[in-house]
């Protein structure tokens, strides 16, 4: 009986593959005109209820650049979109095939926060330019923010400061919160109660729940709430934890007589499969994108519905506006050289469906902003109601207190 | 008062749903001694059938009632299926092999639910006639708990007259009791397993079905109720019906009352809860000794050393590996590290599995730990790489002493669940701490230096200290040591009376395996640049134990080949198709059906037939 003779199987098949691997790097080497190549990652198995609207908002701005002719007096824009199966060390590895098989000059993309900050400290390492999207943790821009990397979406700080503004306005003094028990969820009741302390020294947080990530025990954590006797709820929790939560929450009447101020609840991915389970009144940060009219927001809207044949969602916008902001950018910098690139992102200002958009040349943040309003029911549909935008560039700290975060 | 009342009713609705899912999935177990992942897949579907069916026809009581039924039977068939497509055909497979089976019809599951039914959350119909809520003691309470809550007994009830008053029933309990003697007296076993898998499956469906009403169905279902429905019936005792329902219900009840007292315990409390059930009582709650299944033991042909030629096949293979760099590019270096370094994790894992007989859920932990003390050292005393190296196998080996004292006093899926519990304490633990670990946001900047950063020269590092690595193990399986293991492995009693102490080595092998998998994930971490909480987590578990099994048992050369294979086809279909979980199950499911002793398993049995003919 032999075997070790097996032990070769396993090294012919790596070498074998290795080969295969080896060959599509020689194929992007055509001169002049070569397309300018972006490297895109994203949690597309992971949570396609997000990836997907996103997918379609990039799709749609590389189409509207390439039909403008293109970049750098021709050149087309193209993306080599790959699945990162929703974790970090899956998403260094594609990052890694992206750039030595691919050739991409830059990287674009992720959702979840580790994923964002896995990608962003391969793209400090290798030099090259990475925009990411959608991750929220501020980590990613201040306390590990890197050269290269850049980030559209307004950060957990921000929405936090947004709603602690509408908070502040109201009587409430004694909070209870509830939010997932994992960084985002952390930060943001951290900002929440700090921020909400410094403008009304008077309330108080009575009660603090931290479910699992997708394991809301929704039944005792709403009566524990209730049980506390708080004014006013502060919500971080969201996708099927939230409809769990509203649901048991309207159940058990914790929301009668209480405000709840919610974080992200407005935006279209969660507020639209609750349906005509929607909280009614609840103050949020959103994206109320059937009502905006802005000429921007429009024109986006309408191609955006003319391509996919359904509305765009928050992700929509985030796609688009990188992958725009990643064209002004190249051409901004006139050359695809990393360094010049990232030169050029420092402060690129840029329009976007939400109007005019800056990357501060500070902390690489962009100064996107969110729509905050009040969640209503509007035939059998969740909606926002008397919102306004609030620009992201009014919700961030002190250059002096970003400046200190910053490791540079 | 009254607040505790209802906390304590909310407790008991929480309960009905995880005994209905893990009564299914302890009768299953019970009987067919299957560790059946696919069960949560179950629950799931039986969510996403009820939601279309209460859609359809839940707008009266009878038409929900009537939809969660129908729900629990297409599930219960979908179960039965299953069986007699896919684990009928494996039963003389080794044990544990019927696991890698339902791994893959997890991933195809997850695959088809999401192209059916869309990725969008669905919440569905709230039951008719029961929307609103009762006041208790002046304290609202949804009336369709108090439904659920009624539930739980009633099925429990139902359960027991089908198992003590029904042919059928006396029937499972007697193959449930001695298999071997059923069959023997004329129970034809596939027809009674056929049975048990409807019955489990269905059960799981009814769960789904019934929470149509409280949340929104979502893909995410089927891997957050799976871990806890083995929980409970680890912590019931495998097989008990009732130990079930007091798991369920003194669970039910830690998470109510505990995220009063501990609102940041959620993480982790179930699994707080098993440690300490099952450090003192070796067979959970109401678990008998007799009912504790075998080990993973796997007897075959014994492992024999190679002579003649074939012993310089591993040194072929390490040139061969070694000359790589000169033709293939970054990417592929960077892809083979990893199967170099994944080998390693698989083959420490088969050190507990083919020759301990010792099935471990957890291993991820020393993975992980592993990596986490190499990036901790780094990162808080900027600890050069071959320092922080050196400490990797040593954290993960000290953690693996200390777990494995614990463990080794366990057997079978008790030991497995002990394991899992402690890698689920460090995996909060490493989450949650984040002045010292960073908590989820993870540790960055942990790359090799200049000299070992080029992707040649790290593959070459990682090449020499794995396969250094690997070939120590190999000499631990060939030692006395290893012959020792394996004394323990199939004969507990035997090796004990010619005085062998099997617990000490079972304890030593925990140890050195964990060291080894340390390794392995400190050569993970310089590889990647930065580590997270999810290398420790229940996914990686799993994919060793799918890697060791893929690669089949009972060769030392089984978990390469298996690591090999899996992280090729999975980086491979990941990058060429967003279905990549459906194909990577359905390889799974074709390579489990065509080579039913695992790949490597396979082509020796070719080898040793070739040869004898």
């Amino acid at each position: 009986m032999n075997r070790r003779h097996l032990l070769l199987a396993p090294g012919a098949a790596a070498l074998a593959a290795a080969l295969c691997i080896a060959v599509p790097s020689a194929s992007h080497a055509q001169a002049g005109g070569q397309p300018i190549r972006v490297g895109e990652i994203n949690s597309y198995t992971g949570l396609p209820a997000f990836t997907i609207p996103y997918r379609q908002g990039w799709q749609l701005a590389v189409e509207e650049v390439n039909a403008a002719g293109g970049l750098l007096g021709g050149r087309k824009l193209e993306v080599v979109s790959r699945d990162d199966a929703g974790k970090p060390d899956d998403a260094v590895r594609v990052a890694q095939e992206l750039l030595s098989n691919e050739k991409v000059e830059l990287l674009a993309g992720t959702y979840f926060s580790h994923v964002g900050l896995a990608v962003a400290d391969f793209a400090a390492r290798n030099k090259l330019p990475f925009v990411a999207a959608e991750p929220l943790t501020d980590a990613i821009t201040w306390t590990k923010g890197n050269r290269y990397t850049f980030r559209l979406r307004p950060s957990t700080y921000m929405q936090a400061a947004m709603l602690v503004e509408e908070a502040a306005k109201l009587p409430a003094k004694r909070w209870a919160t509830v939010a997932p028990n994992y960084e985002y969820g952390q930060s943001a009741v951290q900002w929440f109660r700090q921020l909400l302390s410094e403008k009304r020294p008077d309330v108080e947080f009575v009660a603090e729940q931290w479910p699992a990530q997708g394991k809301l025990e929704a039944g005792p954590t709403v009566q524990a709430l209730a049980a506390a006797k708080p004014d006013a709820i502060f919500n971080v929790t969201f996708g099927a934890d939230l409809a769990k939560f509203v649901r048991e929450g309207e159940g058990r009447g914790l929301f009668r007589n209480r405000t709840v101020v919610s974080l992200l609840t407005g935006e279209p991915e969660y507020l639209d499969p609750m349906k005509d389970e929607a909280p009614e009144g609840w103050i949020v940060t959103g994206y109320p994108q059937e009502q905006i009219d802005t000429p921007e927001h429009k024109a986006f809207r309408e191609a955006y519905v003319k391509r996919f044949n359904e509305a765009p969602r928050q992700g929509s916008v985030v796609g688009y506006a990188t992958f725009k902001a990643i064209a002004a950018a190249v051409e901004k910098a006139g050359s695809t050289d990393a360094e010049k690139v990232v030169d050029a992102l420092s402060g690129l200002a840029l329009s976007s469906p939400f109007g005019p958009i800056t990357f501060r040349a500070l902390d690489h943040q962009a100064t996107m902003g969110a729509y905050v309003g009040k969640t209503t029911v509007k035939g059998g549909q969740g909606a926002m109601t008397g919102w306004r935008y609030a620009d992201g560039a009014d919700y961030l700290p002190s250059d002096e207190a970003v400046r200190k975060m910053r490791p540079e | 008062m009254s607040f505790y009342l209802v906390q304590f009713l909310s407790g008991l609705a929480t309960a009905a749903t995880l005994f209905l899912v893990s009564s299914g999935l302890t009768i299953v177990f019970g009987v067919t001694r299957i560790v059946n992942f696919a069960h949560g897949s179950f629950y799931m579907l039986g969510a996403y059938l009820g939601w279309t069916l209460v859609e359809r026809w839940g707008s009266t009581p009878l038409g929900f009632w009537g939809a969660v039924a129908a729900s629990a039977l297409a599930v219960g068939l979908l179960g039965a299926l299953m069986e007699v497509g896919l684990l009928r055909r494996l039963y003389r497979s080794p044990e544990l092999f019927q696991l890698l089976a339902t791994f893959g019809v997890v991933l195809v599951v997850q695959d088809a639910a999401s192209w059916i039914w869309g990725s969008e959350d669905l919440l569905g119909r709230r039951a008719p006639g029961l929307r609103g809520s009762v006041d208790i003691l002046d304290q609202p309470f949804p009336l369709y708990d108090l439904v659920l809550i009624g539930l739980g007994p009633l099925v429990l009830g139902l359960l027991w007259l089908l198992f003590n008053r029904t042919r059928w029933g006396t029937l499972v309990r007697a193959a449930t009791q001695d298999r071997d003697m059923a069959s023997a007296l004329g129970v034809d076993p596939a027809r009674l397993f056929t049975g048990v898998l409807f019955l489990g499956s269905a059960l799981a469906g009814l769960g789904g079905a019934l929470q149509v009403p409280r949340e929104a169905v979502n893909l995410h279902m089927d891997m957050a109720i799976v871990v806890e429905a083995f929980v409970v019936v680890v912590v019931g005792g495998m097989g008990s019906l009732t130990g079930a329902f007091v798991a369920s219900l003194l669970i039910g009840q830690l998470q109510a009352f505990g995220i009063l007292v501990f609102p940041q315990i959620t993480l982790v409390l179930v699994f707080l809860f098993m440690a300490v059930v099952l450090v003192i009582r070796p067979y959970g709650l109401l678990g008998r000794a007799e009912d504790a299944p075998p080990t993973a033991a796997s007897p075959g042909p014994p492992l024999v050393a190679a002579a003649g030629a074939a012993r310089w096949a591993p040194a072929l293979l390490l040139a061969l590996l070694a000359a790589v760099p000169l033709v293939a590019g970054d990417y592929a270096l960077i892809v083979l590290t990893e199967v170099v370094i994944l080998a390693l994790l698989a083959a420490s894992l088969h050190l507990l599995i083919g020759l301990g007989g010792l099935v471990s859920f957890g291993h991820a932990a020393y993975f992980g730990l592993g990596a986490y003390g190499a990036a901790l050292l780094v990162k808080h005393f900027a600890a050069p790489m071959p320092l922080a190296l050196a400490a990797a196998p040593l954290v993960a080996g000290l953690g693996a002493l200390a777990a494995g004292w614990f463990c080794v006093r366990r057997s079978g899926l008790y030991f497995a669940m002990l394991t899992l519990a402690f890698a689920q304490i460090v995996w909060s633990v490493t989450f949650q701490w984040y002045g010292v670990t960073g908590g989820d946001n993870g540790i960055l900047g942990v790359w090799p230096p200049d000299w070992a950063a080029g992707k040649a020269a790290y593959y070459w590092l990682t090449l020499a200290l794995a396969g250094g690595a690997l070939l120590l193990l190999r000499r631990a399986a060939f030692a006395p040591f290893g012959y020792t293991l394996r004394a323990g492995r199939d004969s507990t009693l035997r090796a004990e009376s010619v005085g062998i102490d099997v617990r000490r080595h079972q304890w030593l092998s925990f140890a050195l395996a964990g060291s080894a998998a340390g390794l392995a994930g400190g050569l993970y971490a310089f590889s990647k640049g930065s580590v997270f909480p999810t290398l420790m987590a229940v996914p990686v578990s799993v994919d060793a134990l799918v890697m060791v099994l893929m690669g089949g048992i009972q060769t030392l050369s089984g978990p390469v080949v298996g690591a090999a294979l899996f992280h090729l086809l999975e980086t491979e279909a990941m990058s060429r198709t967003d279905w990549w979980r459906l194909v990577l199950g359905a390889i799974i499911l074709v390579l489990v059906l065509a080579f039913p002793k695992g790949v490597a398993g396979f082509v020796r049995d070719l080898w040793t037939r070739g040869r004898d003919a």
